[in-house]
């Protein structure tokens, strides 16, 4: 059996990496990426901005403001990182954890909110932002996103799709009949996966028996395994895969090797499952200190630069929960709003039925 | 403003949880986001924040006890003024449980308070909570034959001005409605769901009514939930205890369990841990009589790996663990815990000692994760530290053998043929039959003493 004609099944995965756990900016012949001091600050801003809003939606579904959360806590530099790849034109298709991509996609965090508090059912435009609505159906998205994608080759645009999904979704049927029709096709799409090495409590190894980022080759696309804690790798192989696919060259997998450092969602209890010493080695690989040792060590940044961001994400946050406790609740006519694109006799019908009957309630 | 803090349902569906341990106390200052209090639910072990600034003024629930969902824990005072109607609002995101017989608003005449937020927000919500509805207006727009409009009449709520009448669930010939738990739990009880009315929502029969049936229906045995006699105290099975139950039950009556016992005289080991401290590559860790306890177990394992085995009933097999999870069994405030050393046979001496400590430091603080306690494949347990000799210890469930390790005293011993006054200590093995005969258990008890009489034999046998 030949998985991987190049380097035979057996060689040891290879890891693409440009900034170490401890902050040290190294080569990699593939994929190089040149960041001014500003764009590396601006990252780091990014990254802690979104783990304090995380954090908060943490604490607002502990105080049962929210229904559930799902935590991105851990995948922070894989979701900025491939988030901040994408120009306005390229579209993303996420799961249900995507807080970064949707931070880099301009959606107003308390819109993500609004979903989980149960106030809505979705949120935010998808034409809008060009990123779609949370999708909880386990890789479902991604055959959305080839769909789109033949769009974008149909009408001859000069955009690219990514599907985001995680590790537990390389199982699902749906994911490799994308990942045939993007191959077939030759779509534009980058296939981004998320790798927390858990779907839910089912670890890594009872998905696959061969690094993921190697099933690419038995579709006929390229894979290539990043480090999905260093957000300068994600940039830079995410930007290089949208770039080949605008350009006509095909789908691309990337396999963003990280870690869900939290639990699956606020419903869940990972220390039924797995041990305290895997996290804290992860700990050690966390994608927000190493770029804080980055702009420390090479003077980018100084302590009042770092606080001045705490207290950002410190106003953030409390402005988030502020904006999540007020908001309205649904008007329920709403339902009807975005069933069909275009006006529908039956929609239009239950409306009318259900308008009727809230009418019968004194007000 | 006083605000009071309401058990939250923190995990899609739950119902009610037992409060842990609280982490503030009534005077102190408190932050948005604060820990405040553990709970533990069906699920798991929860800690929560507490949404606002200001000072405790008062624990509302005990440690150990169960809280609704929607039940206050907890008051703060924030420091704001009293704006009535906000505090409405705020206070109200959970609403308590109405009591006992509570009206349901807005019927009788009585005014329907203003809405209120209910940010119960997946599951089935508060426990006991009436739904409240609005109050239908009396001419209704909607035509009300049930007959005609069936899936309507569900959808209603009572009519304004009279008092909300059970439906009857098998009026009308429709069948009972029930969920289908309640259905299982009344088929399980042997409850005949046409025979009930309902009480639940849109005359849907509840657990409570199936239950209120069976309660009705005469008794054959006494009830379970027996009523405290004079000079008794009656504490509910749960938590740890009941995981220690089940555990202790599996395993003392599945595996045959064989006690051996050995007094040894442990001098050389005492002089030996007193000599390991001084090292500087202890300097960091404790080194206790337990450390030399458990290496000389995991050496004596691996000269007879049968004893760290486990019985696999239903593939009929022993499978022979060729790694060894140490289980150590810590009595913590919550009862008895037995988390493992993962791979200690891997370990080197301050490595070993390093896991031990963090391992009952864990234990003590209650913090032990379950994952921390699944897996393990042998076990000490230190009776030692409750002032007695020995004891026979049951099988921790899977394992093969539980090592009792006695308290060390000054003794009488004959030494080279003389009495001596020497430190002894009694070890106690315990045994599954079914894998480990009389010959193993005993040369696998004989080789731990050889190692603690004298240490030496340690570094041989490694
Ligand atoms: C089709 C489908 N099956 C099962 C589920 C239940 N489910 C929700 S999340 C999840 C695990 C997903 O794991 P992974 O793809 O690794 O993503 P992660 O949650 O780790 O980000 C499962 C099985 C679902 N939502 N959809
Ligand atoms: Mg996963």
């Amino acid at each position: 059996m030949t998985v991987d004609a190049s380097r035979g099944a057996d060689a040891p995965p290879e890891l693409v990496q440009l900034l170490t756990p401890e902050g040290e900016r190294v080569e990699h012949p593939d994929y190089d990426i040149d960041l001014t001091p500003e764009e590396v600050r601006s990252l780091y801003r990014d990254l802690v901005l979104v783990r304090r809003v995380d954090l908060e939606a943490v604490a607002l579904q502990r105080q049962g403001e929210l229904g559930i959360w799902a935590s991105l806590l851990g995948q922070e530099a894989a979701q900025i990182g491939s988030g901040r790849a994408l120009t306005d034109a390229d579209m993303a298709f996420p799961t249900y954890r995507e807080h970064g991509v949707a931070w880099c996609r301009d959606v107003d965090p308390v819109k993500l909110l609004g979903m989980f508090r149960g106030v809505n059912h979705g949120g935010w435009d998808p034409k809008e932002h060009n990123f779609h609505l949370y999708t909880i159906v386990i890789g479902s998205q991604t055959l959305h996103a080839v769909g789109y994608a033949m769009g974008i080759q149909r009408d001859d645009a000069t955009a690219a799709t990514i599907a985001y999904f995680g590790d537990g979704a390389t199982s699902q049927g749906d994911v490799n009949e994308s990942f045939i029709w993007a191959s077939v096709f030759n779509a534009p799409i980058v296939f981004f996966c998320q790798n927390n090495q858990w779907a839910i409590s089912e670890p890594l190894e009872k998905q696959t028996r061969i690094p993921l980022y190697r099933r690419a080759s038995g579709f006929g696309f390229p894979g290539v395994r990043v480090d999905g804690n260093d957000v300068f790798a994600c940039l830079a192989v995410t930007r290089q895969a949208l770039k080949n696919a605008r350009e006509g060259q095909g789908p691309m997998l990337i396999e963003a090797f990280t870690y869900r450092m939290g639990a699956h969602t606020s419903s869940d209890d990972p220390t039924r499952y797995r041990v305290a010493s895997e996290l804290e080695a992860w700990k050690l690989k966390d994608p927000i200190e190493r770029v804080k040792a980055y702009l420390f060590k090479n003077e980018l940044a100084d302590q009042a630069y770092f606080d001045s961001i705490e207290a950002e994400a410190d106003q953030l946050g409390a402005d988030l929960r502020a904006r999540c406790l007020a908001m309205p609740d649904p008007e329920p006519l709403a339902i009807f709003d975005h069933v069909y694109s275009e006006p529908h006799a039956l929609i239009d019908e239950e409306r009318a039925q259900y308008a009727a009957y809230l009418e019968g309630f004194e007000r | 403003m006083r605000r009071e803090f309401k058990l939250p349902d923190v995990g899609e569906g739950l119902t009610e949880a037992e409060i842990v341990r609280w982490h503030v106390r009534p005077g102190d200052e408190v932050k948005v986001n604060q820990i405040v209090v553990e709970i533990e639910t069906a699920k798991s072990i929860v800690e929560l924040p507490i949404p606002w600034d200001g000072q405790v003024t008062g624990l509302l629930a005990d440690e150990g006890q169960t809280v609704d969902v929607g039940g206050p824990i907890i008051a703060i005072e924030t420091g704001e003024p009293a704006d009535p109607q906000t505090a409405a609002l705020a206070e109200d995101l959970v609403p308590a449980p109405p009591a006992e017989g509570a009206v349901e608003p807005g019927a009788h005449g009585s005014p329907a308070p203003k809405e209120e937020r209910q940010a119960v927000l997946v599951g089935y919500g508060v426990k006991t909570g009436a739904t409240r509805r609005r109050t239908r207006r009396t001419t209704s727009t909607i035509p009300a034959d049930p007959v005609a409009n069936p899936s309507r009449v569900e959808l209603e709520g009572p009519p304004s001005g009279a008092a909300p009448q059970p439906a009857t669930a098998t009026g009308a010939g429709r069948a009972a409605l029930a969920k289908p738990p309640v259905r299982k739990l009344a088929k399980d009880l042997g409850v005949d769901l046409a025979t009930l009315t309902g009480t639940g929502p849109q005359g849907s029969i509840t657990r409570e009514d199936v239950r209120a049936a069976t309660a009705s229906q005469p008794q054959p045995e006494p009830q379970a939930q027996a009523q405290p006699q004079a000079g008794e105290e009656r504490i509910p099975v749960k938590g740890v205890r009941k995981m220690t139950a089940q555990a202790m039950v599996a395993s003392a009556f599945t595996a045959p369990h064989v006690t051996e016992f050995l007094q040894v005289d442990v001098t050389e080991t005492m002089d030996a841990v007193r000599r390991l401290r001084t090292l500087p590559d202890f300097a960091e860790v404790k080194v206790s009589p337990l450390l030399l306890v458990a290496k000389a177990v995991l050496t004596a394992a691996r000269r007879h790996p049968m004893i760290n085995s486990s019985w696999d009933e239903a593939a009929q097999e022993i499978v022979v663990k060729h790694y060894v999870n140490l289980g150590i069994a810590a009595a913590t405030p919550r009862g008895l815990v037995v988390p493992n050393v993962k791979n200690a046979h891997q370990l080197s001496l301050p490595g070993l000692a390093a896991e031990l400590a963090q391992l009952t430091e864990t234990a003590r603080a209650g913090r032990t994760q379950p994952a921390e306690m699944a897996g393990g494949t042998i076990t000490i347990t230190n009776v030692g530290v409750f002032g007695v000799d020995a004891g026979t210890p049951i099988l921790n469930p899977g394992e093969s053998a539980i090592l009792a390790f006695g308290q060390v005293r000054d003794m009488p011993w004959v030494v080279d043929g003389a009495l001596a006054v020497r430190k002894v200590t009694t070890l106690a093995l315990s045994f599954d039959h079914r894998v480990v005969d009389g010959e193993l258990g005993s040369l696998f008890l004989r080789d731990v003493g050889a190692m603690l009489e004298d240490p030496l034999r340690m570094l041989a046998w490694s």
